[in-house]
């Protein structure tokens, strides 16, 4: 006659501190949810006035916003891509000089003066982007329009401040750079051990192991890498904002003193004299940077989230 | 005895394993050749033009020339697989003195540059009422500390207890939609962050041109609170396992485990990531010259009127340059080494602190 009783489950006290505590942290996450919300709800209500506008409200001649924004989501695109054409390749090979070539004794060290560059501001490299840079590239440009001005992305006139979207694209290139590598770097350092000494083995020469083993392992790290970089040259400011001479055009050409702009540096040049409707139109600009941004981010996440083990933030 | 007659002496039988192979230092060498060469054509053409030396030019053509070099001699001696390898560590290695170039660029020209107005005056004066030379960035040095310190304020608890919620209570759809946003939260341009504080308090206190410090720190929270999340959670998730089970059987409430236990064995690294996260948002500007605006006068008041910053005072120096322009450059140049200066204490700090405070045996 033995029926069993369900032995009561023991459950501790529940104390009201843990209850206050437990309760804060939900808090302050829910907070961080609702503070991403706030985000795109304030810049929402605040843009709605500007797809309305009328077209004198407009700089230049645009007739709607639409026509307003076009040339500015061009630049952008156009000045991100361009710096990730300079940036990824060399990344890649900063990344597995680091992981694979460099002494192991001092790869570390390099390692912390990569990131070095992650540390210096965006109005730093906008100061030195003009103050150095441009006057350094102008009289290259000279010669690149003299030598492949029939090719059209190096069609003249040529600039004559060196202040054109190849030396954005290269300042971008710069800024960008720390954050792929720190990615890519981690990556190639978590290919597993056996396969690159099982190709060392093998007999294949440094190279011919990391084409093998490294690469294939690590290209889902590196494109996420590379689409996070995107995401900072997308949104970035100042530097933009400082080096490029500006204007509202769509045009492929390089080294030209009429460049398409960004929307982030079309904002921070305009916003401190805008007023009434033009606050709203910026806003609205920026809000399409927003969108823009959130995609390319949100895929590179979800690259990355299949591979739990690495993430860009730390 | 016929036998050692019969046998070679073996210094005449080649070593298998080093046969077919370029001498171990024999590519630093090529190297050396090559630059000596760059150096040599460059010296005898920039004479010829009277222009002055191209370093630039003279680097390039020196790796250049060491590719090339090096991989027809290991063609030729180690054949084609070998060559290739040797090629691609020449690349490799002239990726990163590449990278080098910016970082030591920059460094140099910010300090050569920047010591020119690095003086008492520019850290004891406000630019009011100066036209011209002279002059500080006091204004802008003490807004910089007001706005970095309230957003530090705002995003270290917020941002710690997130932390915690993700490591010690989060389960399911919150804590996976959290670390989600979280992560889509640290790709939020600057300059929207800098527009969204805009537009919030533009709405709440019904002025279309606002202007004030503690925007700029909201601002800068929304672009610190997700590295402060990221950075503690990786501490909090280094914590073993045991301690936490140690503590809760011993009775202790889950809530001071985790105040008593888990953050005092973390807090090295959290600080660490706190004081990089602070590096991280003294340098924006977009976000500050939106909502924060820029003054010429000395502001102690979060709240109300317009404040200075430093990074948006190198760039309103550089912007808006008087008829003295240099004196205004000078300004820009020394504002950017302090800041530069101040980003790099903040790093040593950080790196100090998580060598000190680090718990035994973890270290």
């Amino acid at each position: 006659m033995t029926t069993t009783v369900a032995a009561p489950a023991i459950t501790a006290k529940e104390r009201p501190g843990d209850r206050v505590f437990s309760k804060l942290t939900v808090v302050a996450s829910s907070l961080i949810l609702a503070v991403l919300a706030a985000v795109a709800i304030f810049l929402v209500a605040q843009s709605m006035p500007a797809f309305v506008a009328e077209s004198d409200d407009f700089k230049g001649d645009a007739t709607n916003f639409w026509s307003y924004v076009g040339p500015l989501v061009f630049g952008t695109v156009w000045s991100a891509a361009l710096a990730m054409i300079f940036a990824v390749p060399l990344t890649i090979g900063v990344a597995l000089f680091i992981t694979h070539f460099a002494p192991r004794r001092i790869a570390q060290g390099l390692g912390y003066v990569v990131d070095l560059l992650a540390a210096v501001p965006s109005v730093v490299f906008g100061l030195w982007g003009i103050g150095v840079l441009a006057p350094a590239l102008q009289p290259y440009y000279a010669n690149l329009t003299e030598w492949f001005g029939w090719f059209p992305l190096f069609a003249g006139p040529v600039s004559g401040t060196g202040r054109t979207i190849l030396t954005v694209a290269i300042v971008l290139a710069v800024m960008v750079l720390p954050i792929i590598t720190a990615i890519s770097r981690e990556v190639f350092l978590q290919t597993p051990r056996l396969h690159e000494e099982a190709a060392l083995a093998l007999g294949a020469t440094r190279w011919e192991m990391i084409r093998m083993a490294v690469l294939p392992f690590g290209r889902p790290g590196v494109i996420s890498g590379a689409m996070l970089g995107l995401g900072r040259a997308l949104g970035e400011t100042m530097a933009v904002a400082m080096v490029l001479s500006p204007a509202t055009i769509v045009s492929f050409a390089l080294v030209q003193s009429q460049n398409p702009t960004t929307i982030a540096a079309n904002i921070a040049l305009n916003f401190p004299e805008a007023h009434d409707v033009g606050v709203n139109i910026l806003i609205a600009t920026g809000l399409i940077l927003f969108v823009i941004t959130l995609g390319v981010n949100s895929i590179a996440r979800y690259i990355v989230g299949r591979r739990k083990a690495f993430s860009g933030a730390n | 005895m016929t036998m050692t007659t019969t046998t070679a002496p073996t210094t005449a039988m080649p070593n298998a394993l080093t046969s077919g192979k370029m001498p171990k230092y024999s590519p630093l060498w090529l190297l050396a050749g090559a630059f000596a060469l760059s150096i040599a054509i460059f010296a005898v053409v920039d004479a010829a033009g009277g222009e002055s030396f191209n370093w630039a030019g003279m680097a390039v053509l020196a790796v250049v020339l060491f590719c090339v070099l090096i991989w027809v001699i290991s063609r030729l001696v180690e054949g084609g697989r070998k060559a290739t390898d040797r090629l691609v560590t020449a690349l490799v290695s002239s990726a990163f003195a590449i990278a080098l170039v910016p970082l030591i660029s920059v460094t140099y020209t910010v300090i050569v540059k920047g010591v020119a107005r690095f003086d008492l005056s520019f850290f004891t004066e406000s630019m009011r009422n100066v036209v011209g030379a002279g002059g500080g960035a006091l204004h802008a040095i003490v807004g910089t500390l007001l706005i970095t310190g309230m957003a530090t304020l705002i995003s270290v608890p917020i941002g710690l207890l997130t932390a915690i919620y993700l490591v010690e209570y989060g389960r399911g759809r919150l804590a996976r939609g959290v670390t989600f946003f979280v992560d889509v939260m640290t790709g939020i341009p600057s300059i929207v962050a800098g527009l969204f504080a805009f537009a919030l308090f533009a709405l709440v206190f019904d002025d279309p041109g606002i202007r004030f410090g503690f925007g700029g720190a909201v601002a800068l929270s929304v672009l610190m609170i997700p590295v402060v999340v990221r950075s503690s959670e990786e501490m909090l998730k280094l914590v073993p396992n045991e301690l936490r089970e140690a503590s809760l059987a011993l009775g202790v409430p889950k809530y001071l485990t985790v105040l008593k236990v888990v953050l005092p064995t973390s807090i090295a690294g959290i600080i660490t990531g706190v004081m990089i996260s602070i590096a991280r948002v003294i340098g924006e500007t977009a976000p500050l010259l939106i909502i924060a605006g820029f003054t010429a006068s000395m502001n102690y008041n979060l709240f109300a009127e317009r404040m200075m910053t430093l990074p948006v005072f190198v760039y309103n120096q550089y912007a808006s340059q008087g008829t003295d322009a240099q004196a205004y450059l000078d300004r820009a140049w020394t504002g950017a080494l302090t800041l530069i200066l101040i980003v790099a204490l903040l790093n040593i700090i950080a790196r100090l602190v998580a060598k000190f405070l680090a718990p035994k045996g973890l270290r």
